[in-house]
């Protein structure tokens, strides 16, 4: 971590220094990474010019990882032990995915039903989030390396149709990578503020999003910087990748060869991606290989072919989309322009469905690969603090209904889904039974009424209920799901306040050890002084706070009585003099202290900014 | 309802918070441009790099603000909120009793969208959705009437109930519809 300035006690307290922040687009099939200097975003290349990192990693002998092209280049040679396309295994179970096509060797044990996948490498087993985060790194080193500095923060992209699990697991992977998350970003988000900002448009527009491995649809209102996301719907196990796959049982079908080892289903599904990009611009496409074996494959696949094989698969992106324009309340007159991102929006017949659906010509005008990191980077900058001007604002939604199970197995929705973040919903719950003393509350996600047709996010029990007779307790669940779209959950017992508070950790997600565990066993210096490495934290945390409440007070301190503006300023110079010292723990406390007593100051800063939202009138200057 | 305190939502009505006076008949674009100028001082986004006590404000007022802006947007929820400001709660989840040709327009739709389900009839879904929103927007201007002009508080609790209750048809039509659709 870079070393903050400390200006003079009493000049400006908030230097007004660039803070290096960047947007990652971590994708199923390519990763990038952008930034915003000189007011322009752009996407940082890599030693070879390369703006695209392939999200591929290879594991090699002593722990080495590669990643990127060179991973890709030995996919076919090495399949078991270079993992592509690990998004798609984010947050699930091995029961979720369809292992017949992949050529990883998965690790099956009793309870792998309700754990990640996990994958048995050369390295040893990892995970979906440890392989994702070999793909952060090697991009945090780029942009270290391009920015010449250390990174504030990052914005990562997420589809907007990701759940919780899968979004728990993008934040872990970032945590392993060493990056600070700034917020997390729904891609077809990212996109419309790229295109929205370079083109200047408002009005309500569709983005259609097809990567690698996800599909996802939102409709934005766009007015004077504010991107208001109306509604989301997508399909977040639908790719570019299944289009490789139709062609790959195609090129089996015509060429009636045996069972394919795991090198040559790699080789063959190579084949067939680079047939997939050349029909983007050409009538046919030869697909010539020699397998292990000594059999040849010479086949010739023409565009119509390709289309008819692939037509199931378009017609599943549209459903979505009629969902989406249904839950805005909207038809396809009331559509500015669509939108299409993702590398996928390139194959003609995509092209071609959603001009008919529309009813007019998707716009293609940039390129559909950098829209998302473009848009991230322009987030994460806004979110740094770089921008002066504040106008960018986004609001978005939750892709999928939250629920509780009750009785009969079946789901009571609490959040419905494309409620705008962040967003707290009560719900009351009562016993079932006289003398009840303990409720499992058992917290859902989807759209389907029964529990069995809806992902399990967390179980946990409420205790200490006093016995009632059936029916008279009073059970208060509360979910809150904050602007990255991650859920917390407390519950209370109102008539004897007790309470019980639970971070959904998803079923399918790490613990806080095994994240804990990981983390240690990354550093280098496996012996880094503990207590050295708390102060240094401590210091950072409390300076960071001292510069932030000077600013705050420089601007606003009209707001306070003599009293709380005292019991402010005592608490901060305890905490100055105390950072100057070595007491870690002193630290952290008079930090916490500092934080708590200036609760009524960030609550009457709110209050004024709020009210001269609305009038224009600066209150705390009226007040005086 | 709301699991906020202090501050902003203290003894403040969600028409307090938009700075708009409590009538059903709201003008919607102001509604909307002074929300996405409250969001704009509260989101959280604003605060990333803020204090600890910025954030949780900064989340409770953003939260607040969805919470209000979408009970006022709903004309339904607009009307049973303005009723509940008079000590009226509509509880139309317990209490279903309803005049007998409403009940009987009721299950006349109830027949229809069946109907219509059976057949697999989306453009029959359609026209239903339609009349109940012609339904809708009728009910809306006795309501302008009923809570703004008249006063009548009582009547307003029967009209509203309707409405709540079209809210609802609309919804597992949208459902019937999705469903076919698929």
């Amino acid at each position: 971590m870079a070393l903050l300035q400390i200006s003079e006690p009493g000049q400006s307290a908030a230097p007004h220094q660039h803070k290096l922040a960047v947007g990652i687009d971590l994708g199923t099939t390519n990763s990038l990474v952008a930034t915003v200097r000189s007011g322009m975003s752009s996407v940082l290349i890599d030693d070879n010019g390369h703006a695209l990192l392939p999200s591929v990693v290879r594991y090699l002998e002593d722990g080495y990882v590669e990643v990127g092209y060179e991973a890709q280049a030995a996919q076919s040679i090495d399949p078991a032990n270079t993992i592509i396309s690990a998004k798609r295994f984010m947050g699930r179970s091995l029961a979720e995915i369809d292992v017949s096509t992949q050529p990883y060797h998965f690790v099956e044990t009793p309870s792998s039903s309700e754990k990640m996948v996990q994958i048995q490498t050369r390295s040893g087993v990892k995970s979906a989030v440890e392989i994702s985060a070999e793909i952060l790194k090697s991009l945090k080193k780029r942009a270290e390396k391009s920015l010449g500095g250390d990174l504030v923060g990052a914005v990562i992209t997420v589809p907007a149709y990701f759940d919780e699990a899968q979004r728990q697991a993008t934040k872990d992977a970032a945590r392993l990578a060493g990056l600070n998350v700034l917020r997390l970003l729904n891609e077809p988000t990212a996109a419309a503020v790229a295109y929205g900002l370079d083109n200047g448009v408002e009005g309500t527009y569709v983005i259609y999003d097809l990567g690698g491995g996800t599909f996802d649809v939102s409709i934005l209102k766009l007015s004077r910087g504010v991107f208001e996301v109306l509604s989301t719907n997508g399909d977040s196990a639908l790719g570019g990748d299944d289009f490789d796959r139709r062609i790959f049982c195609w090129v089996l079908e015509q060429s009636n060869c045996k069972p394919l080892n795991v090198n040559d289903t790699r080789l063959i599904l190579t084949k067939a991606r680079e047939a997939k990009e050349w029909l983007t611009d050409h009538a046919n496409a030869q697909i010539t290989s020699v397998l292990s074996t000594g059999e040849v494959i010479d086949l010739t696949l023409s565009a119509k072919k390709f289309n008819e094989l692939t037509q199931t698969l378009v017609v599943k992106t549209l459903n979505p989309t009629k969902k989406a324009l249904r839950d805005a309340g909207l038809t396809i007159n009331d559509i500015k322009g669509v939108v299409m991102v993702g590398g996928a929006t390139r194959m003609p017949q995509i092209r071609l469905a959603v001009a008919d659906f529309f009813k007019q010509t998707p716009l293609t005008n940039l390129d559909p690969d950098k829209l998302v990191a473009l848009g991230a980077a322009i987030q994460a900058n806004t979110l740094a603090g770089n921008k002066s001007d504040a106008d960018l604002l986004l609001l978005d939604v939750i892709p999928l209904s939250l629920g509780l199970e009750t009785m009969g197995g079946l789901v009571e929705k609490v959040i419905p889904r494309n409620s705008t973040l962040p967003i707290a919903r009560a719900q009351e719950f009562t016993t079932f039974k006289d003398g009840q003393t303990a409720m499992s509350i058992h917290v859902l996600q989807g759209e389907r009424e029964l529990v069995t047709d809806c992902r399990s996010l967390a179980k946990f029990e409420l205790r200490g209920i006093p016995p009632m007779v059936a029916g008279s307790a009073r059970i208060r669940v509360t979910f809150t799901v904050d602007a990255d779209g991650l859920l917390s959950v407390s519950a209370r017992e109102m008539t004897t306040n007790i309470e019980a508070n639970v971070v959904v950790k998803p079923s399918y997600g790490l613990s806080e050890e095994q994240i804990l565990i990981m983390l240690q066993s990354s550093f280098v210096a496996a012996k880094t002084d503990k207590q050295a490495r708390a102060l240094a934290e401590a210091k950072v945390e409390a300076t960071s706070l001292i510069l932030a409440i000077e600013a705050a007070l420089q601007q606003d301190s009209a707001l306070l009585t003599p009293s709380e503006s005292e019991a402010i300023l005592a608490s901060l110079t305890s905490l100055q003099s105390l950072s100057n010292g070595q007491d870690s723990h002193a630290i952290h406390q008079a930090t916490e202290a500092l934080n708590a007593v200036t609760e009524t100051f960030a609550a009457k800063r709110m209050d004024a900014s709020v009210s001269h939202a609305l009038t224009g009138k600066d209150v705390a200057k009226l007040d005086l | 309802m709301s699991a906020l305190n202090n501050g902003i939502s203290d003894n403040h009505s969600y028409f307090e918070l938009f700075g708009l006076s409590p009538q059903f008949n709201l003008d919607l674009a102001k509604l909307e441009t002074n929300y996405r100028s409250i969001q704009s001082a509260s989101h959280p986004d604003r605060f990333v790099t803020a204090l600890l006590s910025e954030k949780l404000r900064s989340m409770q007022t953003a939260t607040l603000a969805n919470e209000a802006y979408q009970a006022l947007k709903n004309p339904a929820h607009r009307a049973k909120y303005l009723l509940a400001l008079q000590g009226i709660e509509v509880a139309a989840e317990t209490n279903t009793a309803m005049p007998a040709d409403f009940l009987m327009q009721q299950m006349e739709w109830r027949e229809a969208i069946d109907d219509a389900k059976q057949s697999k009839n989306i453009d029959a879904l359609d026209a239903l959705l339609a009349e109940m929103q012609q339904e809708a927007r009728s009910l809306q201007a006795t309501l302008i009437d009923l809570i703004d002009v008249k006063k009548n508080l009582p009547l307003a609790v029967d009209a509203t109930r309707k409405l709540i209750f079209i809210d609802k048809v609309c919804v597992d039509i949208n459902k019937i519809i999705e469903h076919l659709d698929a």
